[in-house]
């Protein structure tokens, strides 16, 4: 049995179905029934938030292979099980997605006006595919949850987004499709080689260089798609711009997290020689998606397209850092990742705020907000700055540790890796000041009010993350730092002995 | 000889003819009263079937084995399951008459038949009787244009292709000298047997039993039949009569062919390909759901047919899983489709479905569920029978065919998304008129079938594993 002495982890998985399977059970008139879907989703959501600190408390750190480990026979003849376990990768984005989970759903208590309850349905049955997607161990659990988020996540675009949701939730849905399925052939071909889908068993199988090719290839179909990389990432504007902001704030926060994540659990341990043959090629994309997508950010007139091409930017970051394959780059990049986490879903949330209130997302008619909403004005503030990667703030670890990764690989990467530090702080404090500071000139904003208890309640929790992620990163770091190095020795290990196997060979 | 190894068949025939007197003698209710005796009758086949014992008779021309007992299995849950959707269908639409359940018993018949044939005479006459019943009920609206029209199409291009199956059979049995399955796998297995002429007679059978499945480049009366059958005829026609030759294709080529591999296999690839593109393409621009879900089917037995490319025992085990996933989740599409109603009229565009998430948001989530089913998203059936069917393709070495499988997969995606989208994001059109509980019932069983078939995945997979070796013996 596991630390916790229960199945914690397929429990936090399925627990928000239970929720569901409540909500649908609820008969009434439309008030009730709406009212009972949001009360039931915010319990159950802090429900599986509160089950899974136990998480946070029971986590050995010092042990860097999986804890808290499940297995279930399921599909004994073919080698399937049902094959549950966190490591110091993964458990952090568990805990992100539970979090973030309540911070949404209160985010979206009076601007989700119709059809209520699926939308909660929509939202738990996220949560599912996300905690479970997080804690698979075995390849075709993995895969269930990794594409079961479609569809959700199809629906939510779709059925409560804005003017071109049905383009933008077709967009979303295809493009990672596509990519999907190639990765479900290198599954296949894993699968075929290995006699086993469990993926411990996977990372200590040693694939044939030849073959590492195409199944990195394959892999990098699809999580490149869903990291999103430059130059796949188009379906990315158009889904946050449609999507409601809870949409957007789980998406930014969670979803973005699960390709790079792919890349962390099977690219780079499963196969070392093509991870490193292919470095360079994702080094290039990082960087021009680091400096263009910036640069389109600076010219963008609608905010959730600013932010969102940002992420993009900000996920440059992260495929740089992963494909360093040094303690640095990967313990920054899982920084980053986290803390674009909670910085993006909260810079969601903060155009959300201004969005319930006058319905526009254009930056042209917003300025002046910090006289009317100070509080809104300190809160985006802090966003700002720690998306800027400021010190003290969360964006600053995960960049600086990602910098330094890549200053071991190649001065030039770096170098152009911390451009996009610079062009960061351009936009988001050229957004900052269009929004907030200058004159009020516009009427409809005289009236704007500043931020209700159920909105402070939603960012504190999220401002006092990101100070704690700024100020102590060590506490965050911790949990990564032996699986980190265990995934670095073994990298190089591999790399060592393709080559002395070449050696021999010749 | 051992007659009762055909007792499920015999019983159910037996019943068939019990039915049509008692129809005949009955006064009134004799549709309903005859529908629910062709279910009875179906489920005690069921039973009789699962307590088979293996063996061979009938001079040879019978078998009785873990393939033929799971593919019946799968047909008669097929054909009961139609015959439920048909009952508030036919007298909805003033056709009740009694025939029609016999009809279906009699195909099922054939469809059994046609599951346990190891020679080629009792293939073609389990074939013919198959397809003369279906022929039939396709046109049983006889007073409908349409219906006549589809019955008249399907009867003629069927009469063909049992022309070409036949002549494939006759260039068979004069090249090698045998009709048995046995007999020619032993010939066969010597190449110098293996002459052009029994190539080219495999060639025929195998463009004869494409036509049933309706695979590419035999699919053409499919989208007219589909649309303008019954709607319940047309559930019918997509499921069993599917099962049933797709199996045959199967144990002809696996068993006494199976040595023939090379010669059949790009012959089977290439058709696979053919339908796996035509049934992803040709669906995005159709307006009538009907036409949809037959441009649908050929897109489903192009994927079938990638396990069967494989030529292994693991791919005919995938082919398996594949059918059984198939038949649940069109046997639900279509109960929704027969939901579909309007003032008492049957409506049948896709439009109509409009805002049905929120005029009947139960119907529309279980039409969601088939629709992505079929797109092959997990956790649905779909997806587990495309993964065992790519499996075996990949595990084969064949990663063209993989690939365009898969690719085309997303394309067809977009279709099935797209009624999706019709459903749960347009603006609603009328309410449909209350639904009988003869569509909810098969709507929810396909639906729980389809959502928990990850759940009991195992003993499907067993069960489908010991099935294919059956035939490869």
């Amino acid at each position: 049995m596991n630390a916790a002495g229960f199945p914690l982890l397929s429990l936090l998985t399925f627990l928000p179905l239970a929720g569901c399977a409540i909500i649908l059970a609820v008969r009434g008139d439309d008030a009730v029934v709406a009212s009972n879907a949001r009360w039931t989703a915010l319990w159950t959501s802090l429900i599986v938030f509160a089950l899974s600190l136990l998480l946070w408390v029971r986590f050995d750190q010092a042990n860097g292979g999986f804890q808290f480990v499940e297995s279930l026979s399921w599909l004994p003849s073919i080698g399937i099980t049902y094959k549950m376990g966190v490591d110091g990768i993964s458990v952090l984005f568990v805990l992100l997605s539970t979090a973030l989970t309540p911070i949404c759903i209160l985010a979206s208590w009076e601007s989700i006006q119709t059809r209520v309850r699926e939308f909660m349905i929509a939202f738990l049955v996220l949560e599912t595919m996300m905690v479970g997607m997080f804690c698979a161990l075995d390849f075709v659990v993995f895969y269930i949850f990794f594409e079961g988020v479609l569809i959700p996540m199809y629906l939510i675009i779709g059925v409560w987004g804005g003017p071109r949701r049905v383009y933008a939730a077709f967009k979303f849905f295809l493009y990672t499709l596509a990519g999907s399925v190639l990765m479900l052939l290198a599954l296949l071909a894993m699968w075929v080689a290995a006699g086993s889908t469990d993926i411990v068993v996977l990372m200590k199988t040693q694939f044939a260089p030849a073959m590492q090719t195409w199944l990195f290839l394959a892999f990098f179909a699809s999580f490149a798609v869903k990291v999103p990389m430059w130059p796949v990432h188009t379906w990315l504007p158009d889904a946050h711009v449609e999507a409601p902001t809870a949409g957007s704030v789980i998406l930014a926060g969670v979803l973005l997290k699960m390709g790079a994540y792919g890349f962390l659990r099977f690219s780079v341990p499963m196969l070392p020689d093509a991870t490193a043959y292919f470095a360079p090629f994702v080094f290039t994309l990082s960087v021009v998606a680091v400096i263009y997508t910036s640069l389109v950010a600076l010219a963008q007139t609608d905010m959730k397209k600013l932010i969102a091409y940002s992420s993009v930017a900000h996920m440059g970051v992260v495929t740089m850092g992963i494909f360093t394959v040094n303690v640095q780059g990967l313990s920054g990049a899982l920084f980053q990742m986290l803390s674009h986490g909670v910085v993006s879903g909260a810079l969601f949330l903060c155009v959300g705020v201004v969005y319930d209130r006058i319905h526009t997302r254009e930056i042209a008619r917003y300025g002046g907000l910090a006289d009317r909403m100070p509080a809104y004005a300190l809160a985006f503030m802090l966003f700002t700055m720690a998306s800027v990667g400021l010190p003290g703030t969360a964006g600053f670890a995960g960049e600086f540790l990602v910098l330094v990764g890549a200053f071991k690989v190649s001065f030039w990467l770096a170098l152009l890796g911390s451009s996009g530090m610079i062009l960061g702080a351009v936009y988001m404090l050229y957004l900052y000041r269009r929004v907030i500071f200058g004159a009020m000139t516009r009427d409809e904003l005289k009236t704007i009010l500043d931020l209700s208890p159920r909105e402070i309640a939603i960012f504190a929790p999220l401002v006092l993350l990101t100070l704690w992620m700024g100020i102590a990163p060590s506490h965050f770091t911790g949990f990564w730092d032996a699986s980190v190095a265990h995934m670095v020795d073994h990298h190089q290990a591999a790399l060592a002995a393709t080559i002395k196997l070449a050696g021999i060979v010749k | 000889m051992s007659w009762t190894l055909a007792l499920p068949e015999i019983v159910l025939s037996c019943a068939g003819m019990a039915i049509l007197v008692l129809g005949v003698l009955a006064r009134e209710n004799a549709f309903r009263m005859a529908s629910m005796f062709t279910v009875g009758a179906m489920v005690l086949a069921a039973v009789l079937v699962m307590a088979g014992v293996p063996g061979l008779g009938y001079s040879g021309m019978f078998a009785v084995d873990a393939f033929s007992g799971f593919v019946k299995l799968l047909i008669l849950a097929a054909a009961i399951l139609a015959v439920i959707l048909s009952m508030d269908y036919i007298e909805q639409e003033n056709l009740r008459r009694f025939e029609f359940p016999v009809l279906m018993l009699f195909a099922t018949v054939g469809m059994m038949l046609m599951a346990s044939a190891v020679n080629l005479m009792s293939l073609y006459l389990g074939v013919e009787l198959m397809s003369l019943s279906v022929y039939v009920l396709a046109a049983f609206a006889r007073d409908d244009l349409r219906s006549s029209e589809a019955g008249l199409k399907y009867f003629v291009l069927g009469a063909l292709a049992s022309g070409l199956l036949l002549y494939g059979i006759s260039l068979v049995y004069g090249f090698a000298g045998s009709m048995s399955f046995g007999d020619l796998g032993r010939l066969l297995s010597d190449k110098d047997h293996a002459s052009t002429g029994v190539t080219v007679g495999v060639v025929f059978i195998v463009a004869g039993l494409s036509f049933k499945i309706s695979a590419v480049p035999f699919h053409m009366w499919t989208p007219d039949v589909y649309e303008g059958a019954p709607t319940p005829v047309t559930a019918f026609m997509g499921t069993a009569p599917k099962v049933a030759a797709m199996a045959l294709l199967l144990r002809v080529l696996g068993g006494p062919f199976g040595h023939l591999l090379a010669q059949w296999q790009q012959l089977i690839v290439l058709v696979a390909i053919a339908s796996m593109l035509l049934g992803s393409l040709a669906a995005i621009g159709q307006k009538n759901i009907k036409r949809l879900m037959a441009y649908s089917s050929i897109g489903h037995m192009g994927y079938a047919l990638v396990g069967l490319a494989a030529g292994t025992p693991l791919g005919v085990k995938g082919v398996l899983i594949y059918l059984v996933t198939y038949v649940f989740m069109n046997a639900g599409a279509f109960a929704c489709i027969l939901a579909m109603r309007r003032r008492g009229r049957a409506v049948e565009g896709i439009s109509d479905l409009a805002g049905l998430a929120r005029t009947d948001l139960g119907l529309a989530l279980w039409l969601a569920v088939f629709m992505f089913s079929m797109a092959g998203i997990p956790p649905f059936s779909g997806f587990w029978g495309k993964l065992f069917i790519f499996q075996a393709a990949v595990s084969q070495g064949m990663w063209a065919l993989a690939v365009i499988g898969v690719l085309t997969s997303v394309i067809g995606a977009y279709y099935y998304i797209r009624i999706i989208k019709v459903m749960f994001f347009d603006d609603s059109a009328e309410a449909f008129d209350a639904r009988p509980a003869s569509l909810s019932v098969v709507a929810v069983a396909g639906g729980l079938f389809t959502v928990l078939f990850f759940t009991f995945a195992a003993p499907v997979e067993a069960a489908a594993l010991a099935a294919a070796k059956a035939i490869f013996g």
